[in-house]
């Protein structure tokens, strides 16, 4: 138990340190009630921020358009039946070689004459998705993992952070391409590759937070009664050190984002022909090479990554509006109390 | 604690860092499904059962683990990484051919960020919340939001292929020359840009809290010109902000160089290892990793000893 503060000493229940605090009842309600309105808060200052809510609705209607872009199957069942972009994504010939933008192609067509436009509204299924899923997993297990070493610190502490120290010691778009590279590309493995990649941060940052919560009364409280060091976990530390995790993962999807397509464009991760926006990008590269003056067929290469860039940087807006929002949260809990 | 005490504690943990980095890198290599006498085999079916066993045991592939992992970093320490199968030349010849290469975009693209970061960042703090602070924090926004291929790409097709400045072919004088500059400042621009606008958002931050300091508004009162007050109190103080980010911007280039030597087609290691990927050559991978995640340690380990200096009460934090 740390006393270092000599704020409360509880050896062998000392009931003068008890006695000073609010009744366990009243404290949890209105802990309820704060981290209820803390919440509001959030949202709204969120809501009241335009360019936030801006990039929340390109972000909504970039996810939703790849969902609903082409049917979707699971083991022959067909779960999402819509189809709406007008040509089928992976279909050559629908239009010239290189077409330029126009009315039946808005974003021109590729090397195959395939339409850019289907291609690159399909192409945000997979960064997407891989950038939601690869967020949850390493958040999830980052913040379990940091959570225990923070919690019982000392020993366990030691060696966790030595662990994490050496996942640290290598950059992630290279672990996660060689990981890639030597187990294999698809779906999968590029979400296993970058959740093995991310979860450290949030580690990192979940422990530091816990080192500081760790000090208030309340955890010791509930300590002192007796809570098992699970539930003092569950429901008192982490509910009150999870707020720079939520910025962390808000600005981490848009990092895995590029990554795949990082990945995409250097050829691993997905099969040429995949329409992903990286390898997209990679397959069209080449049209860069037209010496001075000749034509270029610019929206082969601008739109693939004109999307990427769109997609990552109002992620980057969210995440940069939570954190503004957090962060007033946590300025007026200094100042009312 | 002096900071000599401070320089040898951070040494010393910082060993069981770079022997956990090995261990994972030979790792690595060995939870991959079949071992080289297997691929080798693969290329050849002729190959008889018991001259498969004679090659393991001339490889000491039939040793325990970590007696391979024992051999392996012997190797490794006297600077044998074996060899390139496709041209039989030396792992450790190619890596330190491809180095200087890396070390100058990688330079550049320092160099590029702080002449770029720090003056956004004092003139977007200085003018916090004004037209000029938002329009520097969305340029910054917009240099972490982009990704660094299309940009490389995007620069190529304008400034190299459209308007012929700058040569598109590889570099074609010596690392040292002053015409290589041409070669550069792409490539090197490409590489900076998230590091630049990553810098500029935590110099803006960290800056614009000293500024609310008490000493600043003591230096005001004593009439010290606002030039001064910013340039040699208030800067100082920000600047050990960034040095804590230093390593992990120092990383992200690394992990552009990769991306962006693809790109330029530059010489270096980022490239040696997109090549080696696709070729397999496993030893090439294995030595370009290593060396990778050696260097972010000393990175790291140079950063936090810079910190200490900068800041003194950080030696007892440790």
């Amino acid at each position: 138990m740390s006393t270092e503060r000599g704020r409360i000493q509880i050896s062998g229940f000392d009931t003068d340190g008890i006695e000073d605090q609010d009744s366990l009842d009243a404290w949890s309600e209105s802990e309820a009630d704060e981290l209820e309105s803390r919440w509001r808060k959030i949202v709204s200052s969120i809501v009241r921020d335009r360019l936030a809510l801006g990039g929340f609705a390109v972000v909504a209607v970039m996810s939703l358009a790849a969902l609903l872009s082409q049917p979707i199957s699971v083991g022959g069942f067909t779960i999402q039946p819509f189809s709406i972009v007008p040509y089928d994504p992976t279909q050559t010939g629908v239009g010239a070689r290189y077409a330029a933008p126009s009315l039946s192609h808005p974003m021109g067509t590729d090397r195959l004459g395939r339409d850019l436009f289907s291609r690159v509204v399909t192409g945000g299924r997979y960064s997407i998705s891989i950038g939601l899923i690869v967020t949850a997993l390493a958040a999830t297990f980052g913040v379990i993992y940091g959570s225990i070493s923070g919690y019982f610190g000392g020993r366990v502490d030691e060696v966790l952070m030595r662990i994490l120290d050496v996942v640290f010691a290598f950059p992630g778009l290279v672990l996660a391409l060689i990981l890639v590279a030597l187990f294999g590309g698809g779906f999968w493995p590029l979400v296993g590759a970058f959740a093995l990649v991310g979860w450290a941060t949030y580690a990192r940052i979940i422990r530091g937070e816990i080192l500081k919560v760790k000090q208030n009364e309340y955890v010791m409280a509930a300590k002192a009664l007796g809570a098992r060091d699970r539930s003092v976990i569950f429901r008192h530390v982490i509910p009150n050190a999870i707020a720079p995790v939520i910025v962390q993962a808000t600005l981490s999807i848009g990092t895995v984002v590029i990554g795949v397509a990082a990945l995409g464009f250097l050829g691993l991760g997905f099969d040429p022909g995949t329409p992903e926006w990286g390898t997209i990008l990679d397959a069209e590269s080449d049209t860069l090479a037209t010496g001075a003056g000749g034509t270029w067929d610019w929206w082969a290469t601008v739109f693939p990554g004109l999307m990427i860039f769109l997609f990552v940087m109002s992620m980057n807006i969210i995440g940069d509006a939570v954190n503004d929002a957090l962060d007033a949260q946590v300025d007026d809990i200094g100042g009312g109390g | 604690m002096s900071l000599q005490k401070f320089i040898l504690k951070r040494i010393l943990a910082s060993v069981p860092v770079l022997f956990g980095v090995s261990v994972v890198t030979f790792a690595l290599m060995h939870i991959t499904p079949g071992d080289i006498v297997d691929q080798l085999v693969a290329a050849n079916p002729n190959v008889p059962s018991h001259e498969a066993a004679r090659l393991r045991r001339e490889f000491g592939l039939d040793q325990p683990v970590w007696v391979q992992y024992l051999d392996w970093m012997q190797g490794v320490l006297t600077g044998d990484f074996g060899e390139v199968y496709s041209s039989s030349r030396d792992v450790s010849a190619v890596v330190l051919a491809r180095l200087p290469e890396t070390i100058a975009l990688g330079l550049f693209g320092w160099v590029f960020a702080i002449l770029i970061a720090i003056p956004g960042g004092i003139y977007a703090a200085v003018n916090k919340d004004q037209l000029g602070d938002t329009v520097s924090r969305f340029v910054a926004l917009s240099g972490i939001s982009i990704p660094n291929f299309w940009l490389g790409l995007m620069l190529m097709a304008v400034f190299a292929v459209q308007l012929d400045w700058f040569p598109t072919l590889d570099p074609q004088t010596s690392l040292l020359s002053p015409s290589m500059l041409w070669w550069l400042i792409l490539p090197g621009v490409t590489i900076g840009t998230a590091a630049a606008a990553n810098m500029m958002r935590i110099m803006r931050t960290s800056m614009a809290e000293e500024l609310n300091k008490e000493y600043v508004t003591a230096a005001r009162a004593k009439g010290l010109p606002e030039r001064t007050v910013i340039l040699k109190h208030v800067l100082r103080n920000s600047l050990i902000s960034v040095t804590t980010v230093a390593a992990f911007l120092t990383a992200s280039i690394v992990a552009g160089s990769v991306v962006v030597e693809t790109v330029f087609g530059w010489p270096g290691l980022g490239r040696e290892l997109i090549d080696a990927v696709h070729l397999r050559e496993i030893n090439l991978i294995l030595a370009i990793t290593l060396f990778t995640g050696f260097f972010i340690v000393l990175a790291n380990l140079l950063a936090d000893i810079v910190y200490a200096l900068l800041d003194p009460r950080i030696r007892d934090e440790y």
